[in-house]
């Protein structure tokens, strides 16, 4: 089972070559090749411990390739110097811990640090980047307040306006809504998806929520032992069949009411799934 | 556009606002060290004006005066305000490289190796003076280096460090205990005081190392402050925006464990000053970073603070520096948790 190939339109923003990845010898991901589109929302989906994470570690080079490479625009990840990759490629891992007592506009200037020399001095165009920064998220009247105050969806907001104060054309995610509740799960993704139409933000996310996934992703992969089980449009590839080969699990897929995309819905054992 | 503006208006002010507040308590810090210093030479079994200590200070004036300020006085001013910076900085550097607020010197056990240093110095080798110093500053790296060896794993990493260093400190602190039981009771004494901490005889060439080291290291803490900041949102994010983690982490920390081996060998372990010290300045500067400089003044205004109230505040009785530093500083840390916990609770 192949998934479509990627769309071919323009070159990837970002490819992974034959990408083996692990820890402490354990090999998580093996001989990987993938590409992730330009302009686009490619959202990565698999069950637990499949190497999804993982692998955006290694897209970012927070974990270093032990063997393959990845390509940025052409140019090997490995290759560039921190400060340059910084300024391309922006990462918001799975955890974000804000120091003690910080303040919102303080830690949004935080991801102004690839663009400062090296004395780290801001400057009145760094004001500039955080303030449309926190504009875009919609966190600006919350500039002053101590992010430790803030809710679990705010304190997300926030983080993502860090790494867009970072400034760059690439933005990765792991599982960006993981501890939000539906609602916020919802606003975060439309903010994600107003950032890639209005400015052209590559965003590559890793998503536990398959039917959200289904709808914001222009690109969705399907992974599983570490390896794309299949790759392309959601409407393609989001099938029942790659919902058995990914997370074994029985499951009807029909049409979002609402967007059109594919809904998976579980079959289960009992509850009348048995039947 | 009108929104965008506004919000621009906003950061920039904040921004402002924080670098005010930031030379406030510098400017502050500096001053009260000059009004305590000159206090410091006045004060004492000779009283000495203040015009005629600053005379004194450089060389002009009543003779005796002259002996007693550049002999006695200006030394111990001196070594509280180096012994108190260095310390501090130290603190700072560890707690944000290590983003643990409880991480310091005193407690990762490099102030323990020190002591223990110094204390086999004198009770098993027997000698005194500057090889003591040698030998606490010896004690501070190898306790280091212990920690380090032990918690390295492809990398450093901040807990793991921690746990590391409080081990080491129990181990450190057994030996020295043992140390102390097995001696005679006079030597035990001298030992003892020495773990104490005291910048009453820190003159001469002690004090040059002092100074030396404490300007030296805090020029290169300078250097690597920047990278503190994006150190302080974790490994990964630090990384991705840029910054060497383990170049920045093992810098700043080969820096502070230079400063605490420096002012320790000068001064013993003064408690709580490096651990206190950048809490104070967080709570002041109220931004989320404990600014190196910040710190640093705070740091020498405590100890400079402590070591007069040790000679001056109780009568003819007095206590060393570090006494009065482990009094003020353990309530104050009770203080600071509890306020903490009360902050956490309030916001869930």
């Amino acid at each position: 089972m192949t998934g479509a190939p990627a769309p071919a339109s323009t070159a990837p923003a970002l490819r992974a070559e034959g990408v083996r990845l692990g820890y402490d010898g354990r090999t998580v991901v093996d001989g990987l090749t993938l590409d992730l589109p330009a302009g686009k929302i490619t959202a990565i989906v698999g069950p637990n411990a499949c190497g999804k994470s993982t692998l955006l570690k290694g897209l970012a080079r927070l974990l270093p390739l032990e063997a393959g490479r990845v390509l940025l625009g052409g140019a090997d990840v490995a290759h560039l110097p921190r400060r340059e990759l910084a300024k391309a490629l922006g990462v918001l891992p799975q955890s974000s811990i804000a120091p003690d007592g910080i303040r919102v506009a303080e830690l949004v200037a935080r991801g102004r640090f690839p663009h400062q020399g090296w004395f780290g001095r801001h400057s009145s165009a760094d004001d500039a980047v955080v303030a449309r920064a926190l504009e875009a998220t919609g966190t600006a009247a919350l500039a002053d307040r101590p992010v430790a105050e803030l809710s679990g969806g705010q304190r997300q907001r926030v983080w993502i306006a860090m790494v867009l104060a970072q400034e760059t054309g690439i933005v990765l995610l792991d599982e960006p809504t993981t501890f939000l509740d539906v609602a916020h799960q919802v606003d975060l993704l439309d903010l994600l998806s107003a950032l890639n139409e209005t400015q052209g933000t590559t965003v590559v996310m890793v998503l536990h929520e398959l039917n959200l996934a289904a709808r914001y992703a222009d690109h969705l992969v399907v992974m599983r032992d570490g390896a794309v089980v299949t790759q392309g449009e959601p409407s393609q590839v989001l099938t029942a069949e790659a919902v058995r080969a990914a997370f074994g699990l029985e499951a009807r897929v029909v049409p979002d009411p609402v967007s059109g995309t594919p809904l998976v819905v579980p079959v289960g054992r009992t509850r009348n799934g048995g039947r | 556009m009108a929104v965008l503006t506004s919000t621009n208006v906003l950061v920039a002010t904040g921004r402002a606002a924080r670098r005010r507040r930031q030379a406030l308590v510098v400017g502050v810090a500096v001053v009260a060290i000059v009004a305590l210093g000159t206090l410091g030479l006045t004060l004492g079994a000779a009283g000495v004006s203040p015009g005629r200590a600053l005379a004194a200070v450089f060389g002009t004036g009543d003779p005796v005066d002259v002996f007693v300020i550049q002999r006695l006085r200006l030394p111990r001013v001196g070594a509280a305000v180096l012994a108190g910076a260095a310390f501090a900085l130290a603190g700072a550097l560890f707690q944000s490289t290590l983003r643990n607020p409880l991480a310091s010197p005193d407690i990762l056990g490099v102030s323990t190796g020190a002591s223990l240093g110094a204390v086999w110095a004198l009770l098993v080798l027997g000698v005194s003076g500057v090889a003591v110093a040698a030998w606490a500053f010896g004690g501070a790296l190898a306790a280091a280096a212990a920690i380090w060896l032990l918690a390295w794993r492809r990398g450093l990493h901040s807990i793991r460090f921690v746990l590391v260093g409080v081990g080491i400190s129990y181990v450190c602190g057994a030996v020295l205990s043992w140390l102390l039981a097995r001696a005679e009771v006079r030597d035990a004494q001298a030992a003892l005081l020495w773990t104490i901490g005291s910048v009453a005889d820190v003159r001469g060439t002690s004090l040059t190392i002092l100074a030396a080291g404490t300007l030296g290291l805090g020029a290169v803490a300078t250097v690597l402050a920047p990278s503190q900041a994006p150190l302080a949102l974790g490994d990964d994010h630090a990384a991705s925006l840029g910054v060497r983690v383990q170049v920045a982490r093992g810098g700043a920390l080969v820096v502070a464990v230079g400063l605490v081996a420096v002012a320790t060998s000068a001064a013993g372990p003064v408690a709580f000053v490096a651990l206190v010290s950048p809490a104070i300045a967080r709570r002041l500067l109220d931004d989320g970073g404990a600014d190196l400089t910040a710190s640093a003044v705070i740091g020498a205004l405590l100890v400079l603070a402590a070591d007069l109230l040790g000679q001056h505040a109780l009568g003819t009785l007095t206590v060393p520096a570090g006494v009065v530093t482990g009094l003020v500083g353990a309530p104050y840390l009770l203080w600071l948790l509890s306020g903490r916990a009360d902050r956490k609770v309030a916001v869930e």
